[in-house]
């Protein structure tokens, strides 16, 4: 159903006060729990919830010539499914531009922080690599799917395994002990602007209130904060001065988060 | 160790810029856009009825974009038809052209956008704003102010202006393996407001440097309407 215009006037009454409907603050995240292992048919799979937002990904591995221009190179494929399952604004059909937005957002961010070496996934240069095929499925969309989808996306990955091969097939059902090799994990949050101010963890009335929204990408190592992605959506501009302060807000959410993670 | 870029110019400096504007006839608008060898031709079709009648919205008029590489636009031929690519490039196109347009005079109606990329040597997203901006104004679509766009790329240390292909690409040796150095930041500024209404980035890049990035990005934008502008002017004069 779509967001009344009495609930998006209500949000934004609050908001002038830095309140929201469900009581949070501006800049928090509602509860993030994860389940790992939810397919035994897929090499590594999670599911993620944040609030009543479900999201699952599963990754797939398998084996495949490499691009010609990345001849070393193993190949990483990212998929968003949007299925009319988790809410009545899919349809069934060919990705649309919500979810390729989505899938790129989040293939941006994991190829760009070198989150997977993809150096590593060559078996035979220029003849074989393994692919990493990476598919987001939204059960239930409650808001705020990009940031979810990245932590699902994250998640799986940690947990995947590779299948054992035999020859040049891939032997499925088969999984050895041995993980994807992996670096720092990104850390992605997506800001959404209502009445000049902004929120981050939006529900769904939230983000229909909402015209603009900034995602960005990020990871934190001994050399300091390095920003991998950024995706600004929506139909509003901003200025420069409101841009520096969504990313350094961002910056600093996202170093909350990290060490939490690491913890 | 200081970066030279292949084609010897300055940080600051752009490609060679041509701007043209009314290049298809039978378009209600139309403009050809060029950062050096990336070459961008847009038509616009516009305000007319849109069909089928259930998409028409009351209240406004919808603004479609279409932008993708024609198949011989780049070194391995492309497959023609719209890629995942060249779908989202068109939907943050969308985002930037639509707040400078006054898209409530024209309620019911659709102005058409396509941006066809006929040489793409990188920053081709450019390129295609900065052209549809110049054709929807040459459309006589009202208003408020041009959309320009240009892309910043971090090479190596250097903060760089209008990204060629050779840079996007560029990588650094490190422990004896060829590494990824290049990031790419495309923008787009309103003219006059000087609000940002495209950016994106995927790469590595610190704060700090991002802040350069933003600030050379607005000082080169301010570069290109001057261009725009006077390709618009000339019209007019070769009209009168």
């Amino acid at each position: 159903m779509e967001t009344s215009n009495l609930t998006k006037k209500r949000i934004k009454e609050l908001i002038k006060d830095d309140k929201r409907m469900d009581g949070r603050k501006l800049l928090e995240f509602r509860p993030i729990s994860v389940e790992l292992g939810i397919s035994k048919k897929a090499e590594g799979s999670a599911l993620v919830k944040v609030g009543d937002t479900e999201v699952m990904v599963g990754v797939k591995l398998d084996l495949k010539e490499p691009f010609p221009d990345t001849p070393e190179n193993g190949a990483l494929m990212v998929i968003a499914e949007l299925w009319p399952l988790a809410s009545e604004k899919f349809e069934m059909g060919p990705p649309d531009v919500q979810a390729i937005e989505l899938a790129r957002i989040i293939d941006r961010s994991i190829r760009e922080s070198e989150f997977i070496n993809l150096k590593k996934l060559c078996i035979k240069k220029g003849e074989l690599v393994w692919a990493v095929n990476l598919d987001i499925y939204p059960l239930n969309d409650a808001g705020n799917l990009i940031d979810a989808s990245a932590m699902a996306t994250i998640a799986a990955i940690q947990t995947a395994v590779f299948p054992s091969i035999k020859g040049d097939k891939v032997k499925y059902g088969e999984l050895t002990a041995k993980k994807l090799p992996l670096k720092n994990p990104p850390i992605v949050i997506t800001f959404y602007k209502i009445d000049n101010k902004f929120i981050i963890d939006p529900t769904v009335e939230e983000e229909e209130s909402s015209d603009l929204r900034i995602t960005v990408a990020m990871t934190f190592d001994k050399a300091g904060t390095h920003i991998h992605a950024l995706q600004k959506s929506g139909d509003e501009p901003l200025d420069e001065e409101e841009m520096l302060k969504v990313l350094d807000s961002a910056l600093k959410e996202g170093k909350k988060l990290s060490e939490k993670i690491s913890k | 160790m200081t970066y030279k870029r292949p084609d010897k110019r300055e940080y600051d400096e752009m490609r060679k810029i041509e701007a043209k504007v009314g290049i298809i006839k039978r378009a209600d608008g139309s403009a050809l856009f060029s950062f050096g060898n990336s070459k961008a031709i847009v038509a616009v079709y516009g305000p007319r009825k849109l069909y089928p009648q259930h998409l028409q919205n009351p209240q406004k008029c919808l603004l479609r974009c279409y932008y993708d590489l024609a198949s011989f636009s780049v070194a391995e031929r492309k497959r023609p038809g719209p890629s995942r690519r060249s779908t989202e490039i068109s939907y943050v196109t969308a985002n930037a052209l639509k707040p400078v347009i006054d898209l409530e005079a024209f309620p019911g109606s659709v102005i058409d956008v396509y941006i066809l990329i006929i040489q793409a040597d990188a920053s081709t997203r450019c390129a295609g704003i900065n052209a549809a901006s110049m054709a929807l104004a040459h459309a006589g679509i009202p208003m408020k102010e041009l959309v320009t766009s240009v892309s910043i790329g971090k090479i190596g240390d250097a903060i760089v202006a209008d990204l060629a292909k050779e840079e996007e690409d560029y990588t650094i040796k490190k422990d004896g393996k060829e590494m990824k150095a290049a990031t790419d930041i495309p923008f787009a500024f309103l003219s006059r407001s000087e609000k940002i209404s495209l950016m994106q980035l995927d790469g590595k890049i610190s704060y700090d440097d991002l802040k350069k990035a933003i600030k050379l990005a607005r000082k080169t934008s301010k570069k290109i309407v001057e261009i725009q502008e006077q390709a618009l002017k000339k019209v007019k004069e070769d009209k009168t």
